[in-house]
């Protein structure tokens, strides 16, 4: 196959350095666009879309539950967002985005939680607690079906090229980096699964592994798990800015939470 | 990144003055894209090797691999078969391959195995740790070794 000289070469540009990442061009897209969707199995697949067998449902039910119930200390999410005032259809597929107030990048969970603080009187939720997860899952569903579109432009953009980075550099004892699984060897078999362009369409997603829904931070840090890494905390600014990348790699596919994945 | 250009001919220099087994768990001698020698000077064992190959607690190779004919469902295809890999591959490269594959082909997808140095993030469970031991390379160059299109 490779030998010789080429052999000798690859091996000092290796030992010497890592491949320097351009953050600032758009993401290189898997051609054709495809969401983690067209992976499954056709069982899985039949799960995500029958809504009454979609296990994901059972959060959303509860997150619109949510939406409408007043807290103890103040309003219902209801009171402000309805049909005419505020409207939240589409609104997911926006995030992450830069907040006006504070100028940092926010996640939809991170939007929720601002208005428990700041509009509600509450304290944030835990990631992953079944409330941040009933209702982040609510109000992206209420986006399933629009394009994914984001702002990489201004504040945004050192977050965006951040998320690249991290996309893009190696890690863990395996030393593998996104980029190797999800840009370059997708359609390819990894034991039982196939490996997808790595999108974050579905998510909070409800993955039959872990038995519940999960948030889209807990499925990085299990591919972080992966190539043993240690993984970065829930909603820390490595998985912010990684998500900024991800839905701008994404841009074009729709919305399509509740997933299910395996 | 920003200082791309002088930071990568030092690395150039330094990465290419011979010190390159000191990111392996022990010292190790390669010979081109061999490592000849047995790692610590260990003797492999073929049937361990093929539980080492299949195992996921151990090396799960089955994940990106396939070899026709062994009991182990759902092998991955990321990487190249190994069927009769030992008939185009001698033990010594099969070492090489196994200990660290990233300096013949950077871009690979295959990790190192007795690799411990110049990795970032790594989980503290595994830090300073190779992925697989000196023995358990051994017995998985035993088995691959045996794997020439004829023994199986
Ligand atoms: C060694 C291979 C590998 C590496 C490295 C890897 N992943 Fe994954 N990833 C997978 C596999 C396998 C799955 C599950 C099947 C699928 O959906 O792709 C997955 C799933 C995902 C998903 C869910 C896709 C969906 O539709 O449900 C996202 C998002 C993702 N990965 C992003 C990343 C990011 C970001 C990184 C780096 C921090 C990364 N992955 C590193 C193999 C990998
Ligand atoms: C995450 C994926 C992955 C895992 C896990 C993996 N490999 Fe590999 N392996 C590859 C890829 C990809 C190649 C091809 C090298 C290339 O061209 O990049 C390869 C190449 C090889 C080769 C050289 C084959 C040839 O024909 O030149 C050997 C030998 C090998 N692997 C053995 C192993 C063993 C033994 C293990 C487990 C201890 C293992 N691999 C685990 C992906 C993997």
């Amino acid at each position: 196959m490779k030998a010789g000289l080429a052999l000798l070469s690859a091996f000092c540009l290796t030992a010497c350095g890592d491949v320097v990442a351009d953050t600032k061009s758009p993401p290189a897209q898997p051609q054709p666009l495809q969401s983690g969707y067209e992976f499954l199995q056709p069982q899985t697949q039949a799960l995500q879309d029958d809504d009454f067998a979609n296990p994901g449902f059972l959060w959303i039910d509860r997150g619109e539950a949510l939406f409408s119930t007043a807290t103890a200390s103040g309003s219902a999410c209801s009171e402000c967002h309805t049909d005419a005032s505020l409207p939240l259809a589409g609104a997911a597929a926006h995030y992450p985005k830069i907040d006006a107030e504070s100028g940092d990048l926010i996640n939809l969970e991170g939007r929720i939680n601002l208005c428990r603080t700041r509009h509600q009187n509450e304290a944030a939720f835990e990631y992953e607690s079944d409330e941040l997860l009933s209702l982040t899952a609510y109000v992206a569903y209420l986006s399933r079906g629009t394009p994914i579109s984001v702002d990489i432009e201004g504040a945004a953009a050192d977050w965006y090229a951040r998320g690249r980075d991290y996309f893009e550099t190696r890690r863990g004892q395996f030393n593998l980096s996104c980029t190797q699984c999800h840009d370059d060897n997708w359609g390819k078999k990894l034991r039982g699964d196939t490996i997808s362009q790595g999108h974050g369409t579905g998510f909070p997603a409800y993955r039959l592994e872990w038995q519940s829904l999960g948030s889209l931070h807990r499925r990085l840090r299990d591919c972080d798990a992966g190539v043993r890494a240690e993984p970065r905390p829930y909603g820390s600014d490595d998985y912010l800015a990684v998500e900024l990348y991800l839905a701008k790699r994404a841009e074009g596919l729709e919305i399509e939470t509740p997933g299910v994945r395996r | 990144m920003r200082p791309a250009l002088p930071v990568l001919t030092i690395a150039l220099l330094a990465g290419c003055s011979g010190e390159t087994t000191s990111r392996l768990a022990t010292a190790v001698e390669i010979t081109g894209d061999e490592i000849t020698a047995p790692l610590l000077g260990l003797q492999g064992d073929a049937a361990r090797g093929e539980a080492a190959f299949a195992e996921r607690e151990q090396g799960h190779c089955v994940l990106c691999h396939a070899v026709e004919g062994l009991d182990a469902e759902f092998q991955g295809n990321v990487g190249p078969a190994l069927t009769g890999v030992g008939a185009r591959l001698s033990e010594g490269q099969i070492r090489l391959r196994i200990a660290d594959i990233q300096p013949l082909w950077p871009d690979t997808l295959m990790p190192s195995y007795y690799r411990t140095g110049g990795l970032n993030q790594v989980a503290p469970a595994y830090a300073g740790e190779p992925a697989l031991s000196a023995q358990q390379i051994e017995d998985l160059v035993a088995y691959l070794g045996q794997l020439d299109g004829e023994s199986t």
